[in-house]
């Protein structure tokens, strides 16, 4: 395989798990415009333990992880007082607070970056994503999806029939915050490099675009995001300069015309008949 | 504070109160307190953009962020033809509010039933596009201006306020001005009163909320668009990337002023101009991000009616 | 029966304030275990505040709600449903998009591991299925399993309500007006169906307007007004109260 194609593939795998955690937060109703920062947090923990502490980066992984999920939920529980935009104006805040604290970070370089990490393969990077898309999905079929289900739509119903909206709504921010981490983790290992602008607003955006392109109501929908996000620009050459504007438009147009973003349930079913015809 | 320099430890006992304040201090100080309501005009302008809309609609208009940068290299290509500043500013007004136009009509009416996050959403988009925009007309190196558009310095004790500065403040103070007199003294602000209110009742009173709307929509992009003409010729350069940096966040002022009444800007603006040129100066320009979005965090946590808000029940004190 | 027994449900002078407004006023009530009790009143006598009161959706300005003797007052909903009280809802609140079969396992609480729930579901939850199948055969909705349940008729949309909140197995069901906007024959099945419902061992209050069924149906009946309780005692006995026909009737002029 080319260093073009792996190049592009670990992008696609990158930006599969950042909107994987954006889907998994969005599922319970919550809108979070900041993942960058968890990424940024799960970035800066990976290198930090691979190149200072020499852990295996899957070790590193693993721990960053679960410290970014220690995080989301400490933002989780704040975050349930806040509804719609002001819970995106909320994690947007949050997403300036980490990138402005890692500007601050001198021991890891604040704004010259940190770097000293060792490359890793495709292969590793799409294992993370192929693992993390297949338990959502497996999750996706399980009975606590439906609870999700039935918090995001009926908050107060489905407490009245015995679901806890609390544990649901800070678990997926946990979960989600741990799914970014591993992201930026990867992120890191895969640039070797890392500077707190990586983790802006704008990268946020590239997460959120992925899941409203794809298809906010399946995980599926952030694999088909992250392969439109990377891959549309490199077949549209003469977009080259245009694309993020190709993006905003193609955002507005799938708002205007399908919501709920290219794949859906109903499309999914009808892709599965038709193959098996 | 002041007094303490680098390396010296702040300790509560450093506080001793014969310690003078130099003559030095003093002039940095006003110099700093100038600087920061410069910034903090507008930021002024920029938080009165959001909100004019939030209040009348509820929705957070992301593309202002880009309005204001938009305006700003609007001003520019005015200033650069050799044309006067204030030729500049209505350009810029004007300019931004057509793109809000625009934006209303494809990125806000199409969504009026939808959740409140579409709307944002697809204002996200609008942002997007017109960075991308922006990027490929004018190029992502900062554009500067050749010469001051305005030269000179007034003393006043002993501080010293550029004339750029003057422009600044007073302009500043003369759109939130007609504002006010627009939203409370014409039909107009009646009608975007009432809208804020309740739109069904107010379209049953004849207020035809579809124009009403459009123009709430216009007259924030023009807010945003002025904004952009005078930091751009405050710094005397301009660069896509303005609208995050600084359009972004006007949020947190917005949200610092509260966001159910657009006045709270008036104060929030200045105060947070002053903080984060206060943060730059004597903590690190680093952190100053972190202060201002902190405080937002902590606004819309512990007081989601902001700063100075009287409670949750001032509906119809939004506008 | 045996009278050592404490009430399934006991409402121990329950106040609930708005504000300087009371809705409900020292409100005192039974529901002894397999009685169907009737909570009827004019509009605004307060029978919804009181039914959010025992769910926890309102909490008490003062007084207890006891289930089987244990206070659950300050406990929130979550906890007090899964303890064993489910309610439906006077304007049906269905979850959207989920069909007649997902509404009946989303509600039930799960057994064994915690991670079971993470589980897919055919693999590892035999015995939701088996009482989602039970409770679908009960209200006859095997016809419309895989219907989208907010797609069905009103009278439909009730049963799976009702369906919703007795797969999870409560002691005690709260019913918020049943038969409201129903013709007479479909109020007849519901009728039985809550007969049925009691044979199953349940606990039923319920809210009703209408005064034919109530009276066909409920043990006992407890009548509210403006927040107070003004009579308690059998239909018979409540048909006959003056002041009963007051509150009604007094409201109407």
């Amino acid at each position: 395989m080319s260093m073009y194609y792996a190049g592009i593939l670990s992008d696609i795998g990158i930006l599969l798990l950042g909107a994987l955690s954006v889907y998994i937060i969005l599922a319970t109703g919550q809108l979070s415009l900041g993942n960058a920062g968890f990424m940024g947090i799960g970035a800066y923990i990976t290198s930090w333990l691979t190149v200072e502490a020499g852990l295996p980066i899957t070790v590193a992984l693993v721990i960053a992880a679960l410290v970014s999920g220690a995080i989301g939920v400490a933002v989780g529980f704040p975050a349930l007082r806040l509804k719609g935009i002001y819970l995106a104006m909320a994690t947007l805040g949050f997403g300036e607070v980490v990138r402005s604290f890692l500007l601050n970070f001198a021991a890891m370089g604040g704004p010259e970056g940190f770097h000293g990490m060792h490359h890793i393969s495709t292969g590793y990077i799409w294992t993370w994503a192929v693992s993390v898309l297949v338990l959502v999905m497996l999750i996706e079929a399980s009975p606590i999806w439906l609870e999700i289900r039935a918090v995001r739509d009926d908050e107060t119903a489905a407490g009245l029939v015995g679901l806890n909206a609390t544990e649901i709504k800070v678990g997926a921010f946990g979960c989600g915050a741990a799914v970014a981490a591993i992201a930026g983790g990867l992120f890191a290992h895969h640039h070797v490099y890392i500077e707190p602008g990586n983790f802006s607003f704008e990268r946020s955006v590239d997460l959120v675009l992925a899941v409203i392109l794809g298809g906010s109501t399946v995980a599926s929908g952030a694999l088909a995001g992250a392969v439109m996000l990377v891959i549309l620009p490199e077949y549209l050459r003469f977009l080259a300069e245009w694309r993020f504007a190709a993006f905003g438009a193609l955002l507005i147009a799938m708002l205007l015309v399908r919501r709920q973003g290219l794949l859906d349930r109903a499309l999914l079913r009808f892709a599965w008949r038709g193959s098996r015809a | 504070m002041p007094g303490a320099g680098p390396g010296v430890p702040k300790t509560r006992s450093n506080a001793t109160p014969t310690s003078p304040i130099s003559f030095w201090d003093a002039f940095v100080l006003i110099q700093q307190l100038v600087n920061g309501l410069t910034l903090g005009a507008v930021y002024t302008l920029i938080a009165l953009s959001f909100s004019l809309v939030m209040g009348v609609l509820g929705v957070l208009n992301l593309a202002i962020a880009e309005l204001f940068m938009l305006g700003g290299y609007f001003g520019f290509a005015i200033l650069l033809a050799r044309l006067p500043l204030p030729v500049a500013l209505v350009a810029g007004m004007a300019g931004a509010a057509l793109v809000a136009a625009i934006v209303e009509r494809i990125g806000y009416q199409p969504f009026r039933g939808a959740p409140v996050v579409t709307p944002m959403l697809s204002t996200l988009g609008f942002s997007i596009i017109l960075q991308n925009v922006a990027t490929n007309v004018w190029g992502s190196d900062p554009l500067q201006l050749s010469d001051e558009v305005l030269s000179g310095r007034f003393n006043i004790g002993p501080a010293s306020i550029s004339a750029i500065q003057l422009v600044v403040l007073s302009v500043t103070v003369l759109l939130v001005a007609s504002l006010a007199f627009l939203v409370q003294q014409t039909s107009i602000g009646r009608a975007l009163r009432a809208v804020a209110e309740n739109r069904d009742v107010a379209r049953l009173l004849g207020v035809p909320a579809g124009r009403i709307t459009l123009i709430a929509f216009m007259l924030s992009g023009s807010l945003a668009g002025a904004a952009g003409v005078l930091i751009g010729v405050h710094y005397a350069a301009i660069t896509p990337y303005i609208g995050v940096e600084v359009g972004l966040k006007a949020i947190a002022v917005m949200v610092i002023g509260g966001t159910t009444r657009i006045w709270g800007s008036l104060i929030a603006g200045p105060l947070i101009g002053i903080v984060e040129v206060m943060t730059v100066a004597y903590v690190g320009s680093q952190i100053r991000d972190f202060v201002v979005y902190g405080l937002m965090i902590l606004i819309l946590l512990l007081r989601p009616q902001g700063l100075l808000g009287s409670g949750r029940g001032d509906q119809s004190q939004r506008v | 029966m045996n009278t050592t027994l404490p009430p399934r449900l006991r409402l121990d002078r329950i106040t609930k304030a708005f504000g300087g407004v009371h809705a409900l006023t020292d409100l005192s009530l039974d529901v002894m275990p397999g009685q169907i009790i009737g909570l009827i009143g004019p509009n605004g006598a307060g029978k919804t505040t009181t039914f959010n009161v025992i769910t926890g959706a309102y909490r008490a300005s003062s007084g207890t709600v006891l289930l089987d003797g244990q206070a659950v007052t300050s406990e929130p909903p979550h906890k007090i449903a899964r303890a064993g009280i489910m309610r439906t809802f006077q304007n049906i609140r269905l979850f959207s998009d989920m069909t007649v079969w997902e509404h009946l396992l989303v509600a039930q609480p799960h057994s064994g591991l915690a991670v079971r729930r993470l589980l897919p579901m055919r693999f590892s939850n035999r015995k939701t299925i088996e009482r989602a199948e039970e409770v679908l055969e009960f209200f006859a909705l095997g016809n419309v399993r895989n219907r989208p349940a907010r797609t069905l008729p009103y009278g439909l949309q009730r049963r799976v309500e009702m369906a919703r909140a007795v797969t999870a197995r409560p002691r005690l069901l709260l019913l918020d007006e049943p038969v409201a906007g129903m013709n007479h024959d479909e109020a007849e099945a519901i009728r039985a169906l809550v007969l049925r419902l009691r044979q199953g061992g349940l606990s039923i209050l319920l809210i009703e307007h209408d005064m034919a069924f109530v009276m066909n149906l409920c043990d006992e009946l407890y009548v509210l007004d403006f927040g107070i309780l003004i009579a308690h005692g059998r239909p018979a006995e409540i048909r006959a109260n003056p002041a009963v026909l007051d509150a009604y009737l007094g409201r109407a002029a």
